[in-house]
Order: C-alpha cells, then structure tokens, then sequence
C-alpha cells in the first residue's frame, strides 16, 4: 500500500507534499479534481486547479480566492513532491491528480468517463502504481450506448414533441451536464431556453472557451409566449414544481446515467429517460484501471464493495477508501449505495 | 416481436390512458392476426407456464456477459428485477432478426416446455444473439412468466374497439373466459356477424368504487338497498347445458375447486348466471376469511379440510335466466328473479335446500342514511367488511363505473408498531427500502407482528429509506435490522390467532395509515392489546 496518499477528517492527504486533493474541510492546501461542489468545496486558503476550467472554478468558489492554475501536464513540486493534473473527460476543467514521490506514482482519478465530449478534453491514461477510482456506475448493468446515439434520440423526442405542440423540457444537472447537452443536441431543430441556474454556469463555460448553442432565459419571455416549439434546459430539482407550469402541454425527459434501471426512470416520473452519464460505466471503468498498470486500486464512491471484490478477484490489490465524496448525479435520483454523501 | 417490444416501451413509458388506448390501436391495427391474439392474451395479464427454470436463465446469462454469479446477485439487487438484470448485463444482439411474436411463441418458446436443457438454452441463446434491448427485455417477460405492464383488461378492450369498431362491452365479454391465442380466434373477436358465446363464458363483473363521500349526497334512501359487503371470493356461477362453471374475479375458471357448489348447482335450472361470494360457511356461520385462505392454499382438497372448511356462495345478482342475458334489467327485477331461481320455484324445479351451499345476500331497505350508519357499526358482528350500496333502478354493469355500486367499509383496525427491518422494494421501488416489518411489545421485548409495503408518501419513503442505510444494526442478505425508532400506524382489515406467525396473530391487508413522528417506540402498542382485539371479536356471525 501506497505511503503517498492517506485518508484524514479533512480528506485525502499526502503527508510528503503536505496538500490535499478534493478535502472536504478548509485546508491550508488543496488540489482539486473538478468544479462540483462535492469535490471542490469552500474554505481552503489555497486551490491547484485545470487551466481548462478557470472560469467554472470561479464561479463556484468566488473569484476572490487564492487560485494557482495549471495547465494539463504542467508539473508542480510542492514540497519534493511532483503534482501534475491530467485530462479526466468528466466536464470542462476536470482532472486526474498525479502525485510522484521517489519513483513512486499515485493517481487520483476524481470523477470520469472515457467517452467524448465536446465540452472537455479527453480522458488520458496515466501509468501509476496506485489509482484511485469512482465507482458510481461500477456495476456490469451500466452500459453506455455511444453518446451520439443519446443525442439522436433526445433530437427525435424534441421533433416528435413539436409535432405533437407540446414544450420539451429536459432536466440535467446544472453544472457539466446541462452543457454537454447543450453542446451536442442539435440546435437548428428550435429555440433553446434554460433556468437561471443554468444560463449561469453556462456563462462560466463560455468564458473557458468552450462553444454553446444560445441559450435563452426562460424568465426573459413575456407571459402567454408560446413554448410549443421549445427545448428547455432545467435542474431536475425543478421536476413537479409549480416553475414548469408555465411550459404548458410538454413532455419531460432526464439525462442521467440512473435512467438506466427502469425502476429508477419511472420513479422520477418522467416521460422519457436518457441514459446519459458524465462517469465511467463497468467496462470503461475496468478498462481506466487496466491502462493505468496499477497493481493497487482505491475505490471510492458508488459500488464501492462490489467493484473492490471484483478486481481482486481478476488479481489486482483493492481496497475501499471512505470519502465524503457525493455524485452530481445523486442529486438527480436519490443516492444508490451504501454511502450518503453528507 | 419488435413491434410488440416498442407496443409494450410505449405503454411503459406513458401515464395518459388517451395515449394508451392509442397506442394499443395502432398496433392491433398493424399487426396480423395471429401477433394481435398473442398480444391480447399477455396485455390481458395471462401467462405462459415458465418455460426455462430461473436458475439456468441467471447461470446462463452471467456466463455469457462474462460475469461470476455473486456478481449477477448484487446486480439483481439493485435492479430489483430478474428479466431487467439479464438484460442489462447481455452484451449487445449480433444480428437484427425480427421474427413475429406469434412465431417465437409457437415455433420456439412453446416447444421448449418438452425438449431437453441443451435445446432450451439454444434457443435463449438465439433470442440473446438477435434482439435488442426493448425486444430481450420483453422476451425475458414472456418466457419467466412474469409479464405485465401497465394496461387493464378494459383499456386492452377499448384499443381493440377503437382499431375493430365494434364495441367495448360486446368485445370484453367475448374476451372472457378461457381461449387460446389463434388468428381464428382473433378474427372472431374483430367479427360483428359472430355470436358464439362458449358455455363457459363468463360475464364482465361489475364491481363496486370505495364509496368517498358521505352517503347522503347519493341521493334519496329509498332509491337505494344495501347488503352486507362479505370477505370471500367474488364469484360467477355459470349453469349451461347441464354443465357448471365457476370463475372468480381474477377470470380463473375455478370450478374444480368447490365440489360441494358443483354438486348443488346441478338442481339449478340451464341457462343461469350466478353472481356472488364463496365464503367458508360451517353449522349456520360464516367462517373468517383466514380459514378460507386454508382451504385456498391447499393443492389437494381432502376430506379434512373440506369438512373443516365447507363454502357457500351467497348470491346477490342473476346475469342470465333462460339462456338470455338479463344485466339491463333494474336491479330490483333481476334480485326478483334470483330469489325465484334459488327457490327453484321459477322454471318448477324443486327447492335448493336452504341453508345449504346456495344463499340469498339479503337486500336491507332503509328509510334514513342514519339508520344505514347505525346498520353499518354492525358490520364485524355479521363477518362481513361492511356493506355494498346498490342503486335500485341500476343495471349490471361492465367494469368499475362510479355512480350505481359503492363499497361502505367500516373503519380498519389500527395499532402503532415500531420499524424494526427493512427491505429493498422491487419495480419502480427497487433500490429503496420500502419493504418494512414492524414490531409490538411483548414482555419488554419488540417481537415482529406485520409487514407492510405501501402507505407513504414518496417523500416519506426517501425519508425513511435514509434512515434505514444510517441505522442499520445488521445485515442478513438483502434484509437490514434498524435500530428501532420510528413508530407507524398500521391499518388492517382483520385479525386473528396463528401457529404459522411468531407473534402468534395473523392480520389481513396490513398497510401504513401514517407515519406516528409524534411517537416514542414506548408507545407502540403491545400484543396483549392486539390478542384483546381478537377476544373482542364476535364469535358467531348468522348470515342474517
């Protein structure tokens, strides 16, 4: 087992290099993964972060915080211990840590996925001795159709919808999800709208650099504006409130990689689900892992029992590693697994 | 059967009956004959023996998606759903094969039910090999018996009417009975010159709404009769022909399990439909329904429980006298004549020994609604769940409509008892905790008396399920021991003393009327208070 990294109340530490990645109490130093508050949290006096994701991180810890930003790759040594940030492909400005100490590499993937999306860099495997994985996702019955035949059929539900006069409202998580989606439907079909929370971070995306389709607000429009032809995007804490009535005749529809299981999908009441995640599924999890040559994997978050038999079943030294690390995607379902992100 | 897979995610994915019965049309008008028939016979909730054992399906599976069985366990676990599971964990079809439902039924899946393991799982292994997600998951359905999707027999009937044209009603009662899914057959459903109506063939029952209101805003009372509202099984006595068949409501033809009925309805005249509830009936008494649930259980009827346990189906409403149906006539003139039937006056047969296997329900006629309340609180003193409200001038009707029958229960019972275990649920629930046992005091100790699955409120359920993950004391596979905290009332139709329960009390339609967050668990109720409910209990119970 690795010395590099160990897990404190405040969160994952590396004593050698004296920083945290992803704590979840105020440290004096904090390198982060990715801009979801569950991971980058308030407080720190300092935060290592992805060039990539500056105007994300901004918005969500106030610009009045102490950043250092990085580009992917760019090595800093924090106290004899090199620390470099590489593409995870979870959302824009997302990143693996790479922590190096006396020949010995620790990786910690944070959240990911290994699919494309345009709105980030692609995952990059990292060689390491010891990686550390989510799980969210990490049970055989996830399995991801290729995000281009996601987006195909949320184009067909919007058409169909406007045909039948009916508003398209689509829920996604605010931050990461909602973006993807924007950036991958296609627009020329009709006027796109968004919650406040959501035309936000949108801002913060367009100020990384990252290309979005226009996004109106929804509270621009006068009242008895015709929604039939729209597309709008919401937090899926908007689902059953009184704020979608104006919509009109509509039908719903979530982006999760949970619409998966049915039970889940028709729990939330929706019309249509579509399973589409911003984290690994079974196989590409099993895949990250085995690119990275590590003999020792941490599993964090998700199925986090299950994954850790498996992989020492198939010969790879496993542990679970408790984290206070939740899921965006919990908010959009109700937590699964046995930890609750507090 | 990839129509009837999208037929089935259309149906699944939709709330709105209009889209529904919608839905349902355009299928029956697209396919042939012989699919629409298949697809009648499993949307009307019929199920084809389980043609391959679950087992195989699961090491099958597994095998083929790479996975070891203790893996495919906790997949199952979270899905919460046999056929879902191998679905999701198969890797995708191969080929694009889309052979008809009827043909993957008769040509593949029936034979199976005589060919060795080695043909069934070539045949598993082909459906894996040629259908998509939608179709695998439906197929799963079919051959683990366990189909079902949100649609009633009456919006399969008004899909059927809408693509046929002819009409709903005639179209359900040509639905009844037992059939076998065949073009023929199909075809003689769709065809308005067909009047054959097979001797088995039961009428639709007409069945009662839980009466919502107070009973005065029905109107006048001397509009109105009540009769008792009995716990049995809902019932049709068909006599035609010199032959007797009795169907229950869930449409299972069930004759062979009442000999005794058998026997006494050879007095009645041909041609007469019978409706009414079979109750456990011994010396002149209504039995609890927990003795009838006995008899039901049984495989076998032996000479034992056939004496323990006799029945007697107590009539309240004639369908067909003289081989015509008579539903349209007022509820007054077909009460008349089952009077007359049941004398075996009207056709000069000699008199059904009264007493005896056939009895009348007795119709009450009341000048007030208070005198019906009053009426009412006697309900458990007669064994019987509370009373039927009938409109005098009604018709016997199709279905459920509102407006001529009511249901007027009497109250449940109710005790506070403490959550003690906790379980996954299953379909739209699976991943919640929402199987739960609760618990009553007994000697300083919380002993398990009930379990109940549904009375919350989604919000409630979320709430309750994160208590359970934070409070679990232990594990024992899918079930968790909680440390006992919250307190619920619990509602139940009935109770009595057991030998197969550890608390010794049996109840009957357990459910959740609230959550008691008011309450400590040391005032939960004891099982000394329940076993006095059951002291309190009337003993005898005349049929009035």
């Amino acid at each position: 087992m690795t010395k590099l990294l160990r897990t404190t109340e405040c969160g994952l530490y590396c004593p050698q290099g004296d920083f945290y990645v992803d704590p979840w109490r105020a440290v004096p130093r904090a390198v982060v993964t990715h801009a979801h508050s569950d991971h980058a949290r308030w407080g720190s006096e300092s935060y290592l972060a992805a060039r990539e994701g500056e105007g994300i991180f901004r918005l969500r810890l106030g610009h009045e915080t102490n950043f250092d930003f990085v580009e992917y790759g760019e090595v800093r040594t924090i106290n004899g211990v090199r620390v470099s940030l590489h593409p995870a492909g979870h959302m824009t400005g997302a990143a693996q840590v790479r922590i190096e100490y006396q020949g010995e590499v620790c990786v910690v993937s944070g959240d990911y996925k290994l699919e494309a999306d345009p709105t980030c860099r692609a995952f990059e495997p990292v060689k390491c001795h010891t990686f550390v994985t989510e799980s969210t996702f990490g049970l055989p019955i996830y399995r991801w159709t290729p995000g281009a035949e996601i987006f195909a059929e949320i184009n067909a539900w919007w058409r169909s919808n406007q045909e039948q006069g009916k508003a398209s409202l689509l829920y996604g998580y605010t931050v990461g999800k909602a973006q993807r989606l924007l950036a991958g439907i296609d627009s020329s079909i009709g006027p796109i709208f968004g919650h406040g929370a959501i035309i936000n971070a949108c801002e913060a995306y367009r100020a990384c650099d990252v290309k979005l389709p226009e996004v109106q607000r929804v509270m621009s429009v006068e009242k008895g504006f015709d929604w039939s032809r729209t597309l709008v995007i919401a937090p899926p804490s908007a689902n059953g409130t009184p704020w979608m009535r104006r919509f009109g005749r509509l039908s719903t529809g979530m982006a999760s990689g949970w619409m998966r299981v049915r039970g889940i999908r028709r729990r939330k009441a929706v019309d249509r689900g579509f399973v589409l995640s911003d984290h690994v599924d079974w196989s590409s999890m099993l895949t990250a892992i085995h690119e990275t040559g590590a003999e020792t994997v941490w599993v964090t978050h998700g199925y986090v029992s299950q994954v850790v038999e498996h992989l020492k079943k198939i010969g790879l030294q496993a542990a679970a590693l408790a984290t206070q690390f939740g899921t965006e995607e919990d908010d959009d379902v109700g937590v699964e697994g046995d930890e609750v992100a507090t | 059967m990839k129509r009837f897979a999208e037929l089935y995610t259309t149906l699944d994915q939709t709330t709105k009956t209009g889209e529904k019965i919608a839905a349902l049309a355009m299928y029956f008008r697209q396919a042939s004959p012989e699919d629409a028939a298949w697809a009648v016979y499993f949307l009307c909730g019929r199920k084809i023996r389980q043609l391959v054992p679950t087992k195989l399906l699961r090491e099958w599976s597994a095998e083929r998606a790479g996975i070891e069985g203790w893996l495919f366990d906790e997949c199952y676990e979270v899905v919460g759903d046999l056929a879902e599971t191998m679905t999701l964990i198969l890797p995708p079809a191969e080929s694009a094969e889309d052979l008809p439902l009827n043909q993957w039924l008769t040509e593949r899946l029936l034979p199976l039910r005589t060919t060795d393991v080695e043909q069934k799982r070539a045949v598993v292994e082909q459906a894996w090999a040629e259908l998509d997600e939608a179709t695998r998951f439906v197929f799963h359905k079919i051959i683990t018996g366990s189909f079902r999707v949100g649609v009633s027999r009456g919006l399969v009937v008004r899909g059927l009417a809408q693509a046929s044209g002819i009409e709903a009603d005639v179209l359900s009662h040509r639905l009844m009975g037992d059939w076998e899914p065949t073009a023929v057959l199909f075809a003689n459903w769709v065809n308005p010159d067909t009047h054959d109506a097979g001797i088995s063939r039961p009428y639709p029952f007409f069945l009662a709404h839980p009466l919502e209101t107070e009973p005065t805003e029905l109107g006048a009372p001397q509009d109105w009769q009540a009769e008792w509202k009995w716990d049995g099984i809902r019932a049709q006595l068909i006599r035609r022909e010199g032959q007797t068949f009795i169907w229950s409501r869930g449409e299972d033809l069930t004759t062979d399990r009442f000999p005794e009925l058998i026997e006494l309805a050879a007095q009645l005249p041909d041609g007469v439909v019978l409706d009414g509830e079979i109750v456990g009936y011994r010396d002149g008494e209504i039995l609890p329904f927990a003795a009838m649930q006995r008899r039901i259980g049984r495989k076998q009827l032996g000479k034992k429980i056939l004496s323990d346990v006799p029945v007697a189906l107590i009539a309240f409403d004639l369908l067909e006298l003289e081989g015509v149906d008579c539903r349209q006539q007022s509820l007054t003139e077909r009460q008349t004549q089952l009077e007359q039937v049941i004398a075996g006056t009207l056709l000069g047969k000699p008199a059904v020994a009264p007493d005896h296997g056939f009895l009348l329900s007795s119709a009450h006629r009341f000048a007030s609604w208070e005198e019906l309340a009053a009426l009412r609180q006697t309900s458990r003193e007669q064994h019987a769940e509370g009373l039927m409200l009938k409109r005098l001038s009604s018709p016997y009707r199709v279905g459920r409509p509102r407006g001529d029958w009511w249901k007027w229960k009497i109250e449940p019972y109710t005790v506070d008892a403490v959550l003690i275990y906790a379980q996954r649920g299953h379909g739209k629930r699976a991943s919640l905790y929402t199987d739960y046992t609760f618990a009553v005091w007994d000697d300083g100790k919380l002993v398990p008396f009930a379990k109940a699955y549904s009375g919350l409120t989604d919000a409630e359920i979320a709430k309750v399920d994160r208590y359970v993950r934070q409070h679990t004391l232990e594990k024992f596979g899918p079930v968790r021991s909680v440390t006992p905290e919250l307190v619920f009332e619990l509602a139940f139709e009935n109770i009595s003393e057991s030998n197969r329960h550890k608390s010794g009390v049996a109840v009957r339609f357990p459910r959740i009327a609230r959550w008691r967050e008011d309450l400590k668990i040391e005032d939960a109720d004891s099982l000394e208070t329940i076993r006095a409910m059951i002291r309190a209990q009337p003993q005898a119970a005349g049929t009035a």
